[in-house]
C-alpha cells in the first residue's frame, strides 16, 4: 500500500535524482572558447572546424575522466571590452570549466589578465604576441602558437647564411608587425655585425599604400627586405612589387606568408623563392599529420588551414590537461598544464614550466609557384624548442609571480 | 628623397586618389541632395570589388571581358543603391535628422554578411589589368593600370560636372541641394529624383571599387576602412562639391604617398617616423583645414534647411514613479539574477551614460559627435594610466579621470564649437582619430596597440555585486546630473540655441561659450562612463576610443530615441543586450542585429521611446475621443 511516508521516500529521490544527474557521470565537460570570429574569419573558420574535428574524436574514444566534452564558443567582436564579458558569461553562467581562444593580441593580453585575477586557467590558441607569455605572463595562462619571436627566430639561419649588408624593412603597424621588426633587427645583428637597416615601413593594418611602400623600400637599395605582412596588405604589396620589379635581385623574408590563409588567395602571384614561415600542409607524411589530414579531409571536404591545426590541438591540449589533472580544480589544472606534452599533428609539443608556452614549431621554406598555385618548397620542421631565448633571458622577462 | 622617387610617389598618390574620389563624389552627391550620412557607401564599394572579381572570373581575363565586368559591377551596385534607397530610405526621410544613418548602419552590417555567406572569409586577389603591363618612368617601373587611373578622376570629375550643369536632372539635383522643399513645391517629383541620385551615388562607390579590382584584393574589411576615407575627403572638399571632393581626393593621396616615400627623417636629432602618419593622415588634413576653412576647401556655407521633420518637442521628465520603479528594480537584481545579469547590466550602465553624454550634446545642445568616444577612451586610458603609470589608489584615479578627459573636451570643444553641422562632428572626429593614433603608437606610455591591462578595482570593489552597485551608483549620478542641467536655465540656454541661434544671441545668450561649456561638461561624463568600464574590465585597447566605439554611441541614441530623454539609456541597453544575446545563437549574428535594426527604424521612426510615446499618445487621445462622444 502506498503510505503517505513511501510517497514521500519516493518524491524525495526522484528530486534528488533530477538534481544530481546533470552533475554526475552524463554532464559533459564544459571548455569555454572565445574568438573573433567575424573579425578575422579566414583564419578562424578553419579554426573552428579544427576543434569541432578534435571535440568529435575525444568523445567517440569516451570523452575525458569518463565524461564527453563540449565547446561552448563565443564571438568576441575583435574587443577586448566584449571579449572580457562573454568570458565571463562562459565561466559563470555557461559553467565552463576553463578559457581557451583568442586571436589579436590585444584581446589576448586582455583575456590572460582577466583569467588572472579570476584564478581560472587560460589556453591561448592563436595569439602571437611574445608578451602573453614573458612581460605580461602570468601563472593562469598558457600559449600554444608558436610566437612572433619563435618564427622571426626561424628566419635568422637562413637570413645570416645569405650575408646581406642592406635590410628593408616593412611591418603592420601594430604590436605584432612591431615585436617580429624588434625581433629581427636583435638577433641578425647579434649574428652578423655590421649588418645595416636601410629604411622602415610602418603601414596601417588592412590600408597599405602599396605602390607607395614598394618605391620608397626600392629607394634606399636594400639587398634584402625583411616583410611581416600578412592578408590583404600582403597581396597588395606582392602584386605592386612584382609588377614594378623591385624584388629583382633582392631576397624577401616574410613572416606567415606560407600558411595555407595568406598563401592560398594569391595563387599565380606567388612570389618565387621567399623565405616564408608556414603549412606545407600537402606535403607533410608524419603519421600524427596524416591521421589529422585523413580526419579532417573525410569530415570536411576541404583540406586544414594552420587555423585547423591550431583549434584542433587547443582542444587536445586542454584535454590532455584533463586527464593529467584528474579534476576540474584549478590548481590542478595549472599543476596539470605546466610542463605537460601533448600530441598535435605538428608532433609532440611540451608546455614549458618556465614561461608557459608550447613548443610548437613551424615549417621554414621558399615560396614557389605551379600550376598558378603557390606551394612552400625547401621546406624544413623547426621545433619550437630550439628558437627560445635562454632561461635566464625568460626570468629577467616574466615578472616573478 | 631624389627627384625621381618624388615624381614617382606623386603619381603613386595620384593613382590612390582616383578611386577614392569616385567613392567620395557619389557619397557627397547623396548627401547634398537627400542630407543622408550614407552609412553603408563603403559597403556599396566592398560589393563593387566583389562583383567585379565574379564577373571577372566569368568572362575571362580579356580587356574585353576585365572592362566589361567593371561597368557592369558598377551598374549592378547602382541597382543595389536603388533598393536601398526605395525599401527602406524612402519610408523614413521625415524622421528626425541623423535617423537615417542608423538605417545605413544596418545595411552595412547586413551586406558585410551576405558578403561573407556569397563569397567567402578568403581574400580574393584579382587579376592584372589584362592588355596593360608597365611604363618605365625615370628608371623606374609604374604600371600602366595606374596611369589609366589617374586620368580616370578627372573624366568622371567632368563628367559628373557636364552631368550637374547641363542637363535638367543636373539642374534638379542642384537646386534640390540648395532647397528641396522649394524644389518640391515646385511640383518635381523627389522621389523619383532621389532614387536617381542614389542610383549614380552607388554607381560611382561601386566603380571606384571595381576599378581596384587589379589592385586590391577583395576582402570584408574593406566597407569599413575606405567609408571613413571618404567621408573625410568628402568634408575636407565641402559638401556637395564634386570639385572639392577631386581636390581633396588628390591631397590626401599625395600626402599619403610622401609620408611613405619620405620615411624615417631625423631632424635635429629628433627621429621622425613619417610612415607612422599614414595612420592618421587623413585626419590630420582635415582638421586643419575644418579649422581654417569652416565649410571645406570648396564648399559653402550650408543653405539653412527647412527641416522636413516636426521640430523636436519639449522634453519631458521622467516621472518620479517610473525613476524610483526602475531603481528599485536595478538594486535587487544582484539578489534575484544569476552573476551574468550583473556583468552585463554594469556593461549596460556604462554605455547608458556613454550615450545620455553623446545625447546631451547632439540632442537638446544640437551638436553632432561622430567621435564621442575620444572622450570615453581617454577616461578610461586617464583611469588606467592613473592607476598604473602614476600609482594613485584605485579610488583617486577613479575620480581624477573624468577632469582628464574633461581638460580634452576643453582643447578639443573650442575648435569644434566654432563649427555647425556635419562640419561640426567631423572635427569630433578628427580630434579623435588624432586621439586614437597617438595613444595607438605611444608605446612606452599607452602600451600602444596591446592597451594597458591589470587596471583593476581595489579589492573592497573588486566583487561583482560591489562594483555593479558602484558602476549604478555613479552612471546613475551622472546621468541624474545630466538630466538636470537640462532643465537649469544653462540647459534652456543651450536649446534655444539650437533651435535658433540668431535669436539666442539677440537675447543675450552667448552661444559660443555656453557650448564650449556643453561639451566639457559631456567630455568628463563621458570620462567618467569610460573609467567605470575601464575598472570593470581590467583592461583597456586604443578600441575604447575607435570609430566603432564613436558609432556604437551614435546607435544606441538614434535607436532609443534623440528626441526623448530615457531614449538613450533604452538604446544602451537594447542595443548591448541584443547584440550580446544575438552574437551568442546564431553564426551570422551582424545581418541578424541589421535586420533587427531596420525592423526597428521602419516600425518607429522616432526611436524606440519616441515611438511608444506617440502610441501611447494616439491610444490617449483616441479615449478622451471616445469619453467625449
Amino acid at each position: 500500500m502506498l503510505t503517505r511516508n513511501t510517497f514521500l521516500a519516493g518524491a524525495a529521490a526522484l528530486v534528488a535524482l533530477s538534481v544530481v544527474a546533470p552533475a554526475g557521470a552524463q554532464a559533459p565537460i564544459k571548455i569555454g572558447e572565445l574568438n573573433s570570429y567575424k573579425v578575422f574569419p579566414a583564419f578562424l573558420e578553419p579554426y573552428k572546424k579544427g576543434f569541432e574535428l578534435a571535440v568529435e574524436e575525444v568523445n567517440a574514444a569516451g570523452g575525458v575522466l569518463g565524461r564527453k566534452i563540449e565547446v561552448v564558443s563565443r564571438d568576441d567582436n575583435g574587443n577586448p571590452g566584449d571579449a572580457v564579458r562573454v568570458a565571463e558569461e562562459l565561466l559563470s553562467r555557461e559553467g565552463a570549466s576553463f578559457l581557451v581562444g583568442t586571436f589579436p593580441s590585444n584581446v589576448g593580453l586582455a583575456v590572460a589578465d582577466f583569467a588572472k585575477q579570476r584564478k581560472v586557467l587560460f589556453i591561448a590558441a592563436e595569439p602571437l604576441t611574445d608578451k602573453i607569455v614573458w612581460d605580461q605572463g602570468n601563472a593562469y595562462t598558457f600559449r600554444l602558437r608558436t610566437s612572433t619571436y619563435m618564427q622571426t627566430a626561424m628566419l635568422i639561419p637562413d637570413a645570416v647564411k645569405l650575408n646581406k649588408k642592406r635590410w628593408a624593412i616593412v611591418y603592420p603597424n601594430y604590436e605584432y608587425g612591431q615585436s617580429a621588426t624588434a625581433a629581427f633587427k636583435k638577433l641578425l645583428s647579434a649574428k652578423q655585425p655590421g649588418v645595416e637597416f636601410v629604411t622602415e615601413q610602418a603601414t596601417p593594418l588592412g590600408k597599405i599604400d602599396a605602390g607607395a611602400v614598394v618605391q620608397a623600400l626600392a629607394d634606399a637599395k636594400p639587398d634584402a627586405i625583411f616583410s611581416s605582412l600578412f592578408g590583404p596588405d600582403l597581396a597588395k604589396f606582392v602584386r605592386e612589387g612584382q609588377q614594378r620589379g623591385v624584388f629583382k635581385g633582392v631576397e624577401v623574408f616574410n613572416l606567415l606568408a606560407g600558411e595555407p590563409e595568406y598563401l592560398d588567395p594569391l595563387k599565380e602571384e606567388t612570389p618565387d623563392g621567399w623565405y616564408v614561415t608556414g603549412y606545407p600542409w600537402s606535403e607533410l607524411k608524419t603519421p600524427e599529420h596524416t591521421k589529422f589530414l585523413d580526419a579532417y579531409q573525410a569530415k570536411y571536404k576541404d583540406y586544414p588551414r594552420l587555423g585547423s591545426v591550431v583549434g584542433y590541438a587547443t582542444i587536445m591540449s586542454a584535454v590532455a590537461i584533463i586527464k593529467k589533472a584528474g579534476s576540474l580544480d584549478q590548481d590542478k589544472l595549472i599543476a596539470a598544464a605546466s610542463g605537460i606534452t601533448v600530441l598535435t599533428p605538428f608532433g609532440m609539443v611540451e608546455y614549458r614550466p618556465i614561461d608557459h608556452q608550447s613548443t610548437m614549431g613551424a615549417y621554414v621554406g621558399k615560396l614557389g609557384v605551379k600550376d598558378g598555385k603557390g606551394y612552400m618548397k625547401e621546406w624544413r620542421f623547426v621545433d619550437g624548442k630550439d628558437v627560445l631565448p635562454s632561461d635566464a633571458e625568460i626570468k629577467e622577462m616574466r615578472p616573478a609571480k | 628623397m631624389t627627384f625621381a622617387s618624388i615624381i614617382i610617389q606623386l603619381l603613386n598618390g595620384l593613382a590612390a586618389a582616383a578611386s577614392l574620389f569616385l567613392v567620395s563624389a557619389g557619397l557627397s552627391l547623396i548627401f547634398g541632395v537627400t542630407r543622408i550620412v550614407n552609412f553603408a557607401h563603403g559597403s556599396l564599394y566592398m560589393l563593387g570589388l566583389y562583383g567585379a572579381y565574379s564577373l571577372i572570373q566569368a568572362l575571362g581575363r580579356t580587356p574585353m571581358g576585365f572592362w566589361t565586368s567593371v561597368v557592369l559591377a558598377a551598374l549592378a551596385v547602382g541597382l543595389v543603391g536603388v533598393l536601398i534607397e526605395v525599401l527602406i530610405l524612402r519610408r523614413i526621410y521625415k524622421a528626425p535628422e541623423l535617423f537615417q544613418l542608423l538605417a545605413t548602419f544596418a545595411v552595412v552590417l547586413v551586406i558585410k554578411d551576405i558578403a561573407l555567406f556569397v563569397w567567402g572569409a578568403e581574400d580574393l586577389v584579382g587579376p592584372r589589368a589584362p592588355g596593360l603591363s608597365t611604363v618605365e618612368i625615370l628608371g623606374r617601373r609604374i604600371p600602366t593600370y595606374d596611369l589609366l587611373l589617374i586620368a580616370i578622376g578627372p573624366m568622371v570629375l567632368l563628367a559628373m560636372w557636364l552631368l550637374l550643369t547641363r542637363t535638367r536632372w543636373g539642374a534638379l539635383v542642384r537646386a534640390a541641394t540648395q532647397d528641396r522643399e522649394m524644389v518640391g513645391a515646385l511640383g518635381v517629383d523627389q522621389a523619383k529624383l532621389f532614387t536617381s541620385v542614389f542610383f549614380v551615388g552607388a554607381v560611382l562607390a561601386g566603380l571606384g571599387g571595381a576599378l581596384q579590382i587589379p589592385r586590391e584584393p577583395a576582402n570584408l574589411e574593406l566597407d569599413l576602412s575606405v567609408i571613413a576615407d571618404a567621408f573625410v575627403v568628402t568634408v575636407v572638399g565641402g559638401l556637395g562639391s564634386i570639385g572639392g571632393a577631386f581636390l581633396a581626393a588628390v591631397l590626401i593621396g599625395v600626402a599619403k604617398a610622401f609620408c611613405i616615400g619620405i620615411g624615417t627623417v631625423n631632424w635635429f636629432g629628433a627621429e621622425i617616423v613619417f610612415s607612422k602618419l599614414t595612420l592618421v593622415v587623413e585626419f590630420l588634413i582635415m582638421a586643419i583645414v575644418l579649422v581654417v576653412r569652416p565649410f571645406g576647401l570648396l564648399g559653402k556655407p550650408q543653405a539653412a534647411q527647412r527641416i522636413a521633420a516636426d521640430p523636436a518637442p519639449p522634453l519631458t521628465v521622467p516621472s518620479w514613479t517610473f525613476v524610483l520603479i526602475g531603481l528599485a528594480l536595478l538594486l535587487v537584481v544582484p539578489i534575484a539574477t544569476d552573476r551574468y545579469v550583473t556583468i552585463l547590466l554594469t556593461d549596460i550602465f556604462c554605455f547608458a551614460l556613454f550615450a545620455v553624454s553623446l545625447h546631451f550634446i547632439m540632442g537638446p545642445a544640437g551638436m553632432v559627435s561622430f567621435g564621442h568616444a575620444a572622450y570615453f577612451g581617454l577616461g578610461a586610458y586617464a583611469a588606467g594610466l592613473l592607476l598604473k603609470r602614476a600609482g594613485l589608489p584605485m579610488e583617486m584615479a577613479l575620480v581624477l579621470a573624468p577632469l582628464v578627459a574633461g581638460a580634452f573636451a576643453v582643447v578639443y570643444g573650442w575648435f569644434c564649437v566654432r563649427l555647425s553641422g556635419v562640419y561640426l562632428a567631423m572635427l569630433t572626429l578628427a580630434f579623435a582619430q588624432i586621439s586614437w593614433s597617438i595613444v595607438f603608437q605611444w608605446d612606452s606610455f599607452t602600451g600602444g596597440s596591446n592597451g594597458v591591462f591589470g587596471v583593476w578595482p581595489s579589492a573592497w570593489l573588486a566583487g561583482k555585486t560591489t562594483y555593479y552597485y558602484l558602476a549604478l551608483a555613479f552612471c546613475g549620478a551622472g546621468i541624474a546630473l545630466l538630466w538636470r542641467v537640462l532643465f537649469s536655465p544653462f540647459g534652456y540656454a543651450l536649446r534655444a540655441g539650437r533651435d535658433s541661434a540668431l535669436r539666442a544671441e539677440a537675447i543675450g545668450i552667448d552661444l559660443r561659450a555656453y557650448q564650449w561649456m556643453a561639451f566639457v561638461l559631456v567630455g568628463a561624463l563621458a570620462g567618467l562612463a569610460g573609467a567605470v568600464y575601464a575598472f570593470s574590465k581590467g583592461s583597456i585597447s586604443p578600441s575604447t576610443i575607435s570609430i566603432a566605439q564613436s558609432t556604437d554611441g551614435l546607435i544606441m541614441v538614434l535607436l532609443g530615441g534623440v528626441e526623448t530623454l530615457t531614449g538613450p539609456l533604452a538604446g544602451a541597453a537594447i542595443f548591448t543586450w541584443l547584440r550580446d544575446e544575438v552574437a551568442r545563437r546564431t553564426e551570422f549574428w551582424r545581418a541578424v542585429m541589421g535586420l533587427v535594426i531596420l525592423a526597428i527604424v521602419l516600425l518607429f521612426p522616432q526611436g524606440l521611446v519616441g515611438g511608444l510615446k506617440a502610441l501611447t499618445q494616439r491610444w490617449r487621445e483616441a479615449r478622451s475621443w471616445e469619453k467625449t462622444v
